[in-house]
């Protein structure tokens, strides 16, 4: 019966390729699921101090609305009554007409606040559906305080591979961030929340509410002051391997 | 408590005197720029309102994640139970339109097997890299059900096959010696993409993925003008993309080669009636062979032992070639392009600046560190091109052994690498017909006309 003996060799042959390709997918799989362990999930960020609000986030990426969007980080806000993030440099009047703002979909929403002696001042808040990420109000604020930067927006950004708009930003801005970290801040402003959580703690008294609300903008500030310290670590880790082979 | 909670930078009011008249600003602001740190203008000490915190942009939800894994594995098990159980064209087909619509347009085709790689790939080369669970899900279940079930997961799951499928409708065989030469492009992509992905230099798989762009009705004209062309070329040559690109395809050709269970032509015995020689589209369809004639069978024991022979030589021969190619390799990453122009704009050889070195100029980064930087890169992928260049002669080499091996088959068999499931050739199968669901039609028709059935 030489013909049995034959599928019988093949049988087994393939047999064992089978369980030896399984145990080692299913042992390699294991072994990457336990060193992502070690590790935290990662997210698509950009660095605000890198961006230079060229605009490609509003046509690189594969949304058809961005999933970056404008933040306004309010501590380092001005509250001018002439905004550069707001109005047009050669506006024609002072007011909240289209053409003489900046944004090309009305996304800033300008919010008279109070006025001191003689200077009136505005809040601006950005309108997250509007908001299509062009960066030309951040460009504008740059001009001043720089408190209006680019963020992605975590719930609507498809963390792809291959984000599009990170192989696109010619200030190679995108990180791929910790999750639980969610945004990177401008380096200035860590201080700034760090101050105002201190502040916060300080003077919560016996509020439960305030004082943790405190606390977590400690605790925001601190991964920010982390991520930055990594940041610095690489990049010399970077440079210490590069030197003796560039010399 | 108003008042207290205002929060406002210490040196605001000696500051407040520099927040200029409304009608000044802007010019003095303009000639003033770049604004330094120093320079920005306080928050106001309001009286009764309260600075509002900016929050964190909002967080992903993993749910969407978890369903489309949940999804995968049913659709693999109920993709494998029509293709080998059932036998059943139409349900798979259904199927592949339910997955078009689900992995496709809803999901708009990420998260993909076959991008799925690369994240694995990543993840062995970058140990600070975490590949999601769901990711390695979507990677391995593919594989695992291909090596006990065969490709369904291309048959019926895949988006990028189900586009395919369905536009597949008149398709000419391709002659084999092109469809084995072609046939080896996928292996070649999957080292390429694997070398790119180990790197961290980028994802090619989804980058030149021709479908993502329809799925996402939207992407840049040259992908969608690929996708396109690959569509029209799929209404000829069944499947263009799996065939002769896919990734993954390879991957699952290689395991399907010792699934547990396949798919036959013929669910019993095959009569050799010739009525499937011509069913497949993607031409996977082998034939029964006939013994060797005697005086032949010397010279096919040659072929083979030279093909053997021939196989350590290309290995080798690969590396050596595939080591040349780092310059061009490494030419991918976005960092060789900007230390190539900033170079020759220092050398005063282009004019003008682009955006990404305007960018660097700006950042104040030395020229040493990025050329360094480049530098080390490119070095790296001269052992990568080695590594792509010795996969390239296994795989050449592994091509010749396979076609120098003399199969014996007795029926009509598909090739199990080849084959993609797709169950269209059930219905060429008369054997089929008696066996499965068209009993119950001979039945009819055997009462509707009993005199002229009698009479055959």
């Amino acid at each position: 019966m030489p013909d049995t003996a034959q599928t019988d060799r093949r049988g087994f042959l393939t047999d064992a390729l089978r369980t030896t390709g399984g145990f080692a997918l299913v042992g390699a799989g294991g072994f990457l699921a336990g060193r992502r362990g070690r590790t935290e999930l990662k997210v698509w960020q950009l660095d605000p101090d890198k961006c230079t609000a060229c605009g490609n986030c509003a046509t690189y990426c594969v949304l058809d609305v961005s999933a970056v969007k404008c933040v306004n980080f309010f501590d380092m806000c001005g509250f001018c009554d002439i905004c550069t993030g707001y109005f047009e440099t050669n506006y024609w009047s002072l007011d909240t007409a289209a053409e003489n703002q900046l944004c090309p979909t009305g996304a800033v929403i300008r919010r008279f606040v109070e006025e001191q002696s003689g200077q009136r001042f505005y809040e601006y808040t950005i309108d997250g559906p509007l908001c299509i990420g062009c960066g030309k109000c951040v460009k504008g604020c740059a001009l001043m305080n720089g408190s209006m930067y680019l963020q992605v927006e975590h719930d609507r950004c498809l963390d792809c591979n291959e984000c599009a708009i990170a192989t696109a930003c010619p200030a190679e801005a995108f990180y791929r961030i910790p999750a639980e970290q969610v945004e990177i801040l401008k380096q200035s402003t860590i201080g700034i929340l760090e101050r105002r959580g201190r502040h916060r703690v300080r003077t919560a008294g016996d509020d439960p509410q305030l004082r943790s609300e405190g606390l977590s903008l400690l605790a925001r500030a601190a991964a920010q002051r982390q991520w930055r310290a990594w940041q610095e670590e690489w990049d010399a880790r970077q440079q210490g391997e590069e030197e003796p082979s560039g010399s | 408590m108003a008042a207290s909670e205002v929060f406002a930078n210490p040196r605001s009011a000696a500051r407040a005197s520099r927040f200029l008249p409304a009608g000044a600003a802007f010019v003095t602001a303009l000639a003033a720029l770049p604004a330094r740190a120093s320079d920005i203008i306080p928050v106001p000490d309001f009286t009764d309102y309260r600075v509002p915190i900016s929050v964190p942009p909002a967080v992903a939800n993993p749910a969407w994640e978890w369903l489309s894994v949940l999804l995968l594995v049913l659709a693999l098990g109920l993709a494998s139970y029509l293709a080998l159980v059932r036998r059943s064209r139409r349900g798979l087909y259904g199927l592949t339109i339910a997955s078009l619509l689900w992995f496709g347009f809803f999901r708009e085709g990420c998260v993909c097997p076959i991008g799925a790689i690369q994240n694995v790939a990543l993840a062995g080369g970058d140990p600070s890299y975490a590949l999601p669970l769901s990711v390695l899900l979507f990677f391995l279940l593919p594989v695992v059900f291909t090596l006990f079930f065969g490709r369904t997961f291309c048959a019926a799951v895949c988006p990028l096959g189900a586009i395919q499928e369905v536009v597949a409708v008149r398709p000419v065989q391709v002659p084999r010696w092109l469809d084995h030469g072609l046939g080896l492009v996928p292996f070649f992509y999957l080292g390429v993409a694997v070398l790119y992905a180990a790197s961290a230099t980028g994802f090619v798989v989804c980058r030149y993925d021709p479908f993502v762009a329809m799925f996402r009705l939207s992407g840049n004209l040259n992908m969608l003008v690929f996708g396109a062309a690959v569509l029209l070329i799929g209404v000829f040559v069944g499947r263009p993309y799996c065939r002769y690109l896919c990734p993954l395809g390879a991957v699952l050709a290689v395991c399907s080669r010792t699934a547990k269970w396949h798919v036959r032509i013929a669910p019993t015995r095959c009569t050799q009636c010739r009525l499937c020689e011509s069913s497949c589209p993607y031409g996977a369809i082998e034939f029964p062979t006939r013994p060797l004639p005697r005086q032949l069978r010397s010279a096919a024991r040659t072929r083979l032992a030279t093909a053997i022979g021939l196989a350590p030589l290309l290995v080798l021969s690969g590396s050596l070639v595939g080591g040349m190619l780092a310059l061009p390799l490494a030419r991918l990453h976005p960092e060789d392009r900007l230390a190539e122009r900033v170079l020759l704009e220092d050398q005063g050889q282009v004019e003008g600046t682009t955006d990404a070195s305007e960018a660097f100029r700006g950042v104040g980064h030395p020229i040493e560190q990025l050329v360094g930087d480049v530098l080390a890169r490119r070095a790296g992928f001269r052992t990568g091109g080695r590594w792509l260049g010795a996969w390239a002669g296994l795989v050449v080499g592994g091509k010749l052994i396979f076609l120098a091996i003399r199969g014996k088959r007795e029926d009509y068999l598909p090739d199990r690498g080849r084959c993609v499931s797709c169950g269209r050739c059930y219905k060429y199968c008369p054997e089929d017909q008696v066996v499965l669901g068209d009993l119950r039609a001979q039945a009819e028709y055997e009462a509707a006309e009993p005199a002229e059935v009698a009479s055959q």
